[in-house]
């Protein structure tokens, strides 16, 4: 796949605070590839910088082979869809897509067939007249998705275009965005720090923390193997173990030596060890290779979702089987159900659920609204 | 039980009118009574149309320049030098006050808060001291002269040309201008900038297509706020025009300092009625065809 945007150790601090630090990452042509992280990760500001609202202080932009650092963004073959839509609220429907082709001074006649089409196209059809301000938010939505590409752009930027929408309307936006983007072919550069959205819509995703990329893969190589703890437990819920990686294909942690799939680690080296909540299997306590009690069990709609305490440590472990709260139980894990990972300095930080509960989640993770 | 608490609040909300109510009705609409009453009456207030019918037919004689005289229709052409005075100082008012309100919208917060004093300071002061202070800058031996003089320039005749008057009125009414502006421009979203400069507009487009139509519900009240007191401005044109532009609040304080309080007030009536239409077409406008008004 031919590369169309590079960014090359880009660097950028505001008011000496560092936002983003020597930030390297290829964008394909025809790509759908999302920057995932939380609040204050760098991500918004990395998209400012390839729509050319911020530039950067180190580093390159490069746009399919030439270096785009100081073009003003009315020059970049690149368009965003706003947070918040940022519509013209003084124009109709119709004249807000027709914004940019009226700026490029485009014939009338093509200006009407165009606007039609990209109003066809997001199921706006017949809302040409409406004010703006009268379209509920899915339909302001769609009218900023219809302006930003009406100029057929070589990259859309999208800066969490879908923050604002309830649950259901996000998860049909979802679609057609995905949709759209396979019907164009435009590049889609999408901003989140939804993790569900990143995991369902993405080519890639890059996710990013503290102004740095930590992992770039597609959803699946993301999720089976995150290369350290913060990337675990960012994108779905994770249980992380201090282990020692004894020989390839042996770890042990938890008081007990596992088979595994790994290798390539050092001999007796301390690691991070990875379970995912539903790979974990309940078996009855003699059966299994590692045992604990049951302190809590809330029932989710498609499973239970049990914290269970093993040897002082609390996993999360999700099952569709019954589960009952202060039941000792034994847990069985199969080799591919066990992920190392090199220690970082994010070991420690992230994946035990002593101190767990779902509201406490949602709080660390507020809507971002605006972020810098 | 939800209809009682609904009268409830109306009867809360009309008892906190209340003062405001008697308060309009006194000094409102009471002197708005009394100067339609003296406009239809004359010295023993008896009705009659008579004030109103002189204000259109009053005619006079006119010197003009080259010494011969001509049959004017006084007030009329009092009238139309004022809004002609009047619509020069609300433009220029408004060429010099809307760059200055952007300047001031996109600085930073303190120097936005020190401009906005700058631009208000003058209004502490007295509106005649004001005018005063003007005629002091721009008689033919006053400071500008003298500055003009330093450098060996030949002294410039402002004083008593239809430019001082402009002026005064601009220098006064500026303010009435700039703010309101001021107040939407700071409002409006950045981001609304910045999608015009994605879409592809440069600098000058975005402020064609984008912050102009934006601030226009803003352009509307400045204009508003500077062509009405303009229009009905007097004593700048006594103290800076040397008298010789005389305007129809002059008109208006001339007979009612003469005691000729009827013919004062049908001035009054005609005026305001006329500013009253002016300004409904304009609301009519601004709700039609501007952002906001709808």
């Amino acid at each position: 796949m031919k590369k169309i945007i590079e960014l090359k150790n880009i660097s950028k601090a505001f008011d000496g605070e560092t936002v983003l630090d020597g930030i390297s990452l290829d964008i394909h042509d025809n790509e759908f590839i999302t920057l995932l992280g939380p609040s204050g990760c760098g991500k918004t500001t990395t998209l400012r910088i390839i729509g050319g609202f911020e530039y950067p202080d180190e580093g390159d932009v490069i746009f399919m082979g030439e270096r785009i650092n100081d073009v003003p963004p009315h020059k970049r073959h690149v368009n965003t869809v706003f947070q918040k839509y940022a519509l013209f609220p003084h124009l109709n429907v119709f004249e807000n897509v027709a914004f940019p082709l009226r700026e490029r001074k485009v014939p009338k006649k093509e200006i009407q067939e165009k606007v039609e089409q990209m109003l066809k196209m997001v199921m706006l059809s017949g809302f040409a007249d409406r004010r703006v301000n009268s379209l509920s938010g899915g339909q302001q939505q769609r009218v900023a998705i219809a302006r930003a590409l009406v100029n057929e752009p070589k990259v859309l930027l999208l800066d969490e275009p879908l923050g604002a929408l309830d649950l259901k309307l996000r998860k049909d936006m979802q679609q057609e965005l995905k949709k759209i983007q396979k019907n164009t072919g435009i590049t889609f550069i999408f901003v989140t720090h939804d993790q569900e959205e990143a995991l369902s819509m993405s080519d890639t995703i890059v996710v990013m923390s503290e102004g740095k990329i930590q992992q770039i893969g597609s959803p699946t190589d993301i999720y089976n193997e995150p290369v350290n703890a913060f990337v675990a437990d960012f994108i779905g819920e994770s249980n992380i173990v201090d282990g020692v990686m004894l020989a390839d294909y042996r770890v042990s942690f938890a008081g007990h030596t596992f088979n595994c799939l790994d290798t390539g680690f050092g001999k007796n080296e301390p690691v991070d060890v990875v379970i995912r909540p539903e790979d974990v299997d309940i078996v009855p306590p003699e059966k299994g290779m590692l045992c604990g009690t049951v302190t809590s069990v809330t029932f989710m709609g498609v499973h239970n979702e049990a914290i269970v305490d093993i040897r002082g440590f609390k996993w999360m472990i999700q099952t569709t089987d019954p589960v009952e709260e202060g039941a000792y139980i034994g847990i069985t894990l199969e080799p591919d159900a066990i992920h190392i990972m090199k220690k970082s300095k994010y070991s420690g930080m992230f994946g035990d659920y002593s101190s767990f509960s779902n509201e406490l989640d949602e709080l660390s993770n507020p809507d971002e609204g605006e972020e810098a | 039980m939800k209809t009682s608490r609904n009268t409830q609040m109306a009867g809360t909300y009309r008892a906190a009118l209340a003062p405001y109510s008697v308060w309009s009705f006194l000094f409102v609409l009471v002197p708005l009574i009394f100067i339609a009453y003296y406009a239809f009456t004359d010295n023993s207030f008896s009705f009659t149309t008579e004030n109103i019918t002189r204000f259109f037919t009053a005619t006079s004689n006119m010197v003009q320049e080259d010494g011969s005289t001509r049959e004017v229709r006084t007030y009329l052409l009092i009238f139309m030098r004022s809004l002609r005075l009047a619509v020069i100082s609300t433009l220029v008012c408004l060429l010099m006050g809307y760059p200055i309100a952007y300047i001031m919208a996109r600085a930073g917060e303190k120097a936005q808060k020190t401009m906005v004093t700058l631009i208000m300071i003058p209004m502490w002061m007295n509106f005649l001291i004001r005018t005063y202070a003007w005629m002091t800058i721009l008689q033919d031996t006053g400071i500008i002269n003298g500055i003009l003089g330093k450098f060996g320039i030949s002294p410039i005749h402002i004083i008593g040309t239809e430019t001082a008057v402009i002026i005064g009125m601009v220098y006064d009414y500026f303010p009435y201008m700039v703010l309101p502006i001021y107040s939407i421009l700071a409002k409006l979203d950045g981001k609304l900038l910045e999608a015009a400069r994605d879409l592809g507009c440069g600098t000058l487009s975005v402020l064609r297509r984008v912050v102009f139509p934006l601030s226009l519900p803003g352009v509307i009240s400045g204009m508003t706020m500077v062509l009405i007191p303009s229009i009905s401005t007097f004593y700048i044109s006594q103290k800076l025009g040397n008298g010789k532009f005389f305007l129809i609040g002059d008109a208006i304080e001339g007979q009612y300092v003469a005691n000729n309080l009827h013919f004062a007030a049908a001035i009054a009536f005609i005026l305001m009625l006329i500013l009253l239409v002016g300004m409904t077409v304009m609301k009519y406008v601004t709700t039609r065809y501007v952002y906001g008004g709808e």
